[in-house]
């Protein structure tokens, strides 16, 4: 590896050496690691930068547009103009903060209390219950999305049949309930890891602290809300955090439901307005400056959420 | 891509001891209490297994029954059938796809789990120049969104002339900056320096320090990852979509919502894509379940560090 080259002197200088080290393990960590910072650079942070440089040129079409020669012509924060003017582009970050308001607390909420459930004694059969809980995680989120594609739609469904059978009309698939069952969909594939990773942390709370609380007459109830949610606070706002990552970059799920409904549009999210800008509308570049955005608007928010609850933290 | 929340959160957690047995004696939950329990358990159950229980049901229908008989109780078994149609239809592309997933998730995870695991096992056991940066670049890098990344990846592929071929899509996915960090972790954790130092005492070259003890060591937390690398590539949807535009280098989820589109003028379709997605989630299941034991120790194991 070529960064081999440098390793001899790392070897004499640094302070933690060990004795006796000889060539090869010096040489070694770099062999070691190039395969992954070699793909990292030409598959994350090469992406990262022609998408930041092709976001500021625009394909200019010379002569009448057939056979013309294309000219890349820089036009600085014109497609960013174009992209933050874009009433559907724009759109699909409304929906997202109403679909993720929804949804993030909704699936969060169902998997305290069922952390919570699995990690009281009020409750039997725990594995199996687990499993059937976790298994829509392995579900991918394609499928999971063609399966309650079929659960909303009239002809097919037998929960919109059993419905309207009790006099309860429903259409999962309106213009305003599509979004709520795309959240639905969402629910029911994630809920699972995020209530194994709440539940390990509640099985890693010192059992002491319980039984303190017992002791001095805590119901059960008190103690999950008073004790146990305040010991995993650290892993809730990271399931919360990626949720919201998660949220904002919603694809797989309305992008497969749209071949059941029209009320799904092509950019119904950011995500899916880059896809259709890159290869519908056939503008990689804007599409470049639309992912750039959509970037820098998750990385903010992920960043205000860390400040925000590592302020609350601290005001502990 | 909401599925992308996943596994990123073990690192948090202190590690649970050996695990406790939750039902301690001395808690007595009331009656009431215990039906409670069972009741959001049911209801729970319900919720969750109640689509898979759908799919199983509906792969075994004709087409006609599919839309004419009740939705969760079994008509006619007309599965073999179905198999049948779904395996000839188009050529018999879905096994293709089938393959192609494999490939792609398959072939894929299992590299990337390796290429995770020499990078944690030399962040742990060697210090070296520029060992920092590198763990500060995973540590950043796991707040890039991955698919905000497509479209870029997508735009990199045409420029270097990768774009419609397996390794588009491939060599994306092996720079997992989450595995890396987590080999990491376990290998802090579970590969003691004196051991290395003992495998070099014995003359043991670096190399075969890591392939004889380092990867042994570290097996269980590469199970872990290859589970989550294996669903997280199985998920992988918008990359493929834009770069492969052969339909016969799909993977499978790509190509069962392809078919989902064009049953919209095909109704026959529809039967082929509830059989094909449920063929399409037996491995996935199956290696789920059966490795159960694995990502449930290895959430807890992640945890060690940190």
């Amino acid at each position: 590896m070529t960064t081999a080259a440098t390793a001899p002197t790392v070897a004499r200088t640094s302070p933690r050496r060990r004795r006796g080290v000889g060539g090869g393990q010096r040489r070694a960590p770099y062999a070691f690691i190039a395969p992954f910072l070699g793909l990292f650079l030409v598959f994350t942070l090469a992406p990262i930068g022609l998408a930041i440089y092709s976001s500021f040129f625009q394909v200019q079409r010379s002569g009448l547009g057939f056979g013309g020669d294309n000219a890349l012509a820089f036009v600085g924060f014109d497609n960013y103009v174009r992209a933050l003017t874009d009433a559907g582009f724009l759109a699909g970050f409304g929906r997202m903060l109403g679909y993720g308001a929804v949804q993030v607390p909704l699936m969060l909420g169902l998997a305290l209390v069922l952390a919570l459930l699995f990690d009281s004694a009020i409750v039997r059969w725990k594995p199996f219950f687990q499993l059937s809980v976790f298994l829509p995680y392995a579900v991918p989120s394609v499928v999971a999305a063609l399966i309650w594609g079929f659960l909303y739609q009239p002809q097919v469904s037998p929960i919109v049949e059993g419905m309207h059978a009790i006099g309860v009309p429903v259409d999962f698939l309106a213009p305003g309930t599509v979004l709520w069952s795309l959240a639905n969909v969402a629910i029911w594939s994630v809920t699972g890891v995020n209530m194994i990773i709440l539940f390990s942390a509640l099985q890693s709370v010192p059992r002491e602290i319980y039984e303190a609380a017992r002791i001095d007459g805590a119901s059960e109830l008190r103690t999950a809300l008073l004790i146990k949610v305040p010991m995993i606070a650290p892993s809730l706002v990271l399931t919360f955090l990626f949720s919201i990552i998660g949220t904002m970059q919603l694809f797989n799920e309305p992008m497969t439901m749209r071949s059941v409904t029209s009320n799904i549009s092509g950019d119904y999210t950011p995500n899916m307005a880059i896809f259709q800008t890159t290869t519908l509308g056939g503008d990689v570049n804007l599409g470049s400056a639309m992912a750039v955005v959509l970037g820098i608007v998750i990385f903010v928010l992920s960043m205000v959420v860390q400040k925000f609850t590592n302020r609350k933290e601290g005001a502990k | 891509m909401s599925a992308t929340v996943a596994p990123v959160v073990p690192a948090v957690t202190p590690a649970p001891a050996p695990r406790r047995r939750t039902t301690s004696e001395g808690e007595r939950p009331s009656v009431g209490a215990r039906a409670f329990g069972w009741v959001v358990m049911a209801v729970t159950a319900v919720y969750f297994l109640v689509p898979i229980y759908w799919l199983v049901v509906a792969s075994t229908k004709t087409t006609s029954d599919l839309f004419g008989t009740p939705g969760f109780t079994f008509a006619d078994i007309n599965l073999w059938q179905n198999v049948v149609d779904v395996s000839t239809y188009g050529d018999g592309i879905f096994w293709r796809w089938m393959g192609n997933s494999m490939v792609y998730s398959g072939l894929g995870s299992v590299l990337m789990t390796f290429i995770s695991l020499a990078s944690g096992y030399a962040l742990a056991i060697y210090r070296f120049r520029g060992r920092n940066a590198v763990i500060a670049i995973v540590m950043a890098s796991m707040l890039v969104p991955q698919t905000v990344l497509a479209q870029p990846i997508y735009t990199l592929l045409v420029e270097i002339g990768l774009n419609n071929t397996m390794l588009g899509v491939l060599l994306p996915t092996l720079a997992y900056p989450f595995g890396v960090l987590l080999a990491f972790t376990y290998a802090s954790a579970a590969v003691p320096e004196e051991i290395v130092e003992a495998a070099r005492l014995d003359g043991a070259g670096e190399a075969r320090t890591f392939f004889s003890i380092g990867l042994r060591m570290l097996s269980t937390g590469a199970v872990t990852i290859l589970l989550f690398a294996f669903i997280a590539s199985w998920n992988n949807f918008m990359l493929p979509l834009l770069v492969l535009s052969d339909s016969r280098l799909q993977p499978v989820t790509v190509g069962l919502s392809g078919w989902s589109q064009a049953a919209i003028t095909v109704p026959g379709l529809q039967t082929l894509v509830v059989v094909g997605a449920l063929i399409s989630i037996i491995p996935i299941i199956a290696v789920f379940v059966s490795l159960q034991r694995f990502w449930k120790s290895g959430l807890s194991t992640g945890a060690v560090k940190m």
